[in-house]
């Protein structure tokens, strides 16, 4: 049945030839460019714990939408935006451990860290009212790219969209309140807002991708691209689109990997993702060592 | 509620968990490490699902991946704390990994075994037999000794790490220790409430303890009532509404506790919540020979929900 290794032509071909296959590789691209773009912000927020918890929230969305019976994506939305609004909430930046001063005293973690047991206890609270979901908990929570349907891809592709627009037109300041958010705000940017525009833009890109990957495994999606990326520039453009870059390479690889082998996507994208971020911390470590190489041997020369 | 057997070990073993994961966690958020237990407890679920896809018994693959785990996070980043994202990378690994020994599991078996998953996810506090209940009581009176024996210079090493090193504590070791003490925590909590809802005994009444008191001995005690409570009240709902899961209703007692102590309050007085202001530390660091019960303003500073 399968072409061989050596003819990649042949084998996307053969790929391609199935309609669900086709619907893999388009929602993977979306949800690859979404998470990699807001995970690039993520990690340079240093975001990664509400941006784990925002992922998480999409299996108690999706049991409570199969529960009472309404559409999987509207459960998504829902419960991605009320978490970022309620992780935002009455105290501020207190949903994120923004700060690089770590272990002060603004935003220990016990907020997010609560606000995920309780939507994951939600999601199995609603899995065991509902009883007969049950055998699809495993691909709630991990996700299964068998069975994406051309609405699916349509609704991810108007969710990126929306996304990436607003990102684009956010970019700047959200940069400058991320780099150094007492400076941003003596400027007028209006930083707390802005937080709470990206937790909701994240919310939404999640959401989106989190069909695709699943509850689990779309942190996956949105924080090792785009630790990749930081570690090899430091130039936010250009780390954005590598980030991009990185995750249509690992979704495509994943998929294909996936497809011949019997082992399930979700292992081939986070063990491939995690070998891209391990070659880079790898060549910049090198690069590193040569940098100071270079600088000792210089003032002899 | 007592005559069945399952109900009485349920609440011994959770009892014990919870007191060890209170002050726990109290630690934890206190040093900011809640996104590392988080981490952890992930570890668990695939460690268990990887001794369950090889044979062997689950308890002994959530022992090893834990400390595996505990070691790595305190050799990875200075002092004993690993940066975030490298956190959430090496997380998103041990997951993919968690779902790749899940699939050899549930299809190397007949289908029966399709469950197995969830299981460890969620866990199964009313499936405790007295065997694993007494193992349970034990390696949480090992936790507790160890904590005990630690507590000290690891506060101290919390509150501030430069001084800390400076008066001699041994500041890695100290933080290693520790999160092998939380991983045996996590082990034990993940067969009482399951993988994915640790956070919930660990985070949750030690963010609570933390806004309503800044000292440290008292906040402690107060973590570990909070999570004995969410265990007793959780478990008695469980009981009388059989549908609800018990997972579910521990995490919601101990999620409510912290709501209600994380809500703004009308400042009227002084000293207001170590949230908002940079001083809660310091206090803190000011009062961290909490063994000796110096004045009474300090007490009258605790406040009730």
């Amino acid at each position: 049945m399968s072409a061989p290794w050596w003819d990649p032509i042949a084998m996307i071909d053969q790929m391609w030839a199935l309609p669900f296959m086709v619907n893999a590789f388009r929602a993977g691209t979306l949800a690859a460019a979404l998470a990699g773009t807001t995970g690039w912000f993520m990690v340079a927020r240093r975001q990664a714990f509400a941006g784990h918890t925002l992922s998480v929230v999409g299996f108690p969305g999706a049991a409570g939408a199969a529960l009472i019976g309404a559409p999987v994506w509207a459960g998504y939305l829902g419960f991605c935006t009320a978490t970022a609004l309620v992780l935002t909430g009455p105290r501020g930046r207190s949903g994120s451990s923004s700060t690089p001063r770590q272990g002060t005293s603004r935003g220990d973690g016990a907020a997010v860290g609560t606000v995920q047991a309780v939507s994951l206890a939600c999601g199995f609270l609603f899995v065991a009212l509902y009883a007969g979901l049950l055998g699809g908990t495993t691909s709630l929570l991990f996700g299964s790219f068998l069975g994406i349907t051309t609405g699916q891809v349509t609704f991810l592709a108007g969710v990126s969209l929306l996304v990436l627009v607003a990102l684009a037109l956010l970019g700047r300041p959200l940069l400058f309140a991320t780099v150094d958010p007492d400076v941003a705000a003596a400027r007028g940017v209006p930083v707390r807002r802005l937080d709470m525009a990206f937790l909701l833009l994240l919310a939404l890109a999640v959401a989106g991708a989190v069909q695709v990957t699943g509850a689990l495994l779309v942190f996956t999606l949105l924080v090792l691209p785009a630790a990749t990326a930081q570690r090899l520039t430091c130039r936010p453009a250009a780390a954005v689109a590598l980030s991009v870059a990185i995750a249509v390479l690992v979704v495509w690889t994943a998929l294909t990997v996936a497809f011949y082998t019997p082992y399930p996507f979700g292992f081939w994208l986070s063990t491939l993702a995690f070998t891209g971020y391990l070659l880079a911390v790898a060549t910049s470590r090198a690069g590193h060592l040569r940098h100071i190489r270079l600088q000792l041997h210089r003032p002899r020369s | 509620m007592f005559v069945h057997p399952f109900m009485v070990y349920a609440l011994i073993a959770g009892t014990a968990v919870a007191l060890a994961a209170g002050p726990a966690g109290y630690l934890l958020v206190l040093r900011g490490q809640v996104f590392t237990a988080d981490a952890m407890s992930h570890v668990a679920f695939t460690g268990a699902l990887a001794a369950l896809a090889f044979g062997i018994d689950p308890r002994i693959g959530l022992a090893v991946a834990v400390l595996a785990a505990a070691s790595v996070l305190g050799g990875l980043g200075n002092r004993g704390r690993a940066d975030d994202v490298v956190i959430g990378g090496l997380f998103a690994l041990v997951l993919g990994l968690g779902v790749l020994f899940l699939s050899l599991y549930s299809s190397g078996r007949s289908g029966s075994h399709g469950t197995a998953g969830v299981g460890v996810l969620f866990g199964s506090i009313l499936g405790l037999d007295a065997q694993q209940t007494a193992i349970t009581v034990i390696v949480v009176a090992a936790v507790l000794a160890g904590l005990a024996l630690i507590g000290r210079p690891l506060l101290l090493a919390t509150l501030d790490e430069a001084v800390a090193a400076a008066r001699g504590v041994p500041v890695r070791v100290v933080g290693y220790s520790y999160l092998a003490l939380v991983g045996l925590i996590v082990a034990q909590a993940t067969q009482v409430v399951g993988a994915l809802l640790v956070l919930g005994l660990l985070a949750a009444p030690g963010g609570a303890a933390r806004r309503l008191t800044t000292r440290p001995g008292p906040a402690a005690a107060l973590a570990a009532a909070i999570a004995v409570a969410s265990i007793w009240i959780g478990l008695t709902a469980s009981y009388t509404l059989p549908t609800v899961p018990p997972s579910f209703s521990i995490t919601a007692v101990a999620a409510t506790c912290f709501a209600l102590a994380a809500l703004p309050r009308p400042r009227t007085r002084k000293s207001t919540s170590p949230e908002t202001t940079g001083t809660g530390t310091t206090e803190t660091v000011r009062r961290a020979p909490a063994s000796v019960p110096s004045d009474d303003q300090a007490t009258a500073r605790t406040r009730a929900p």
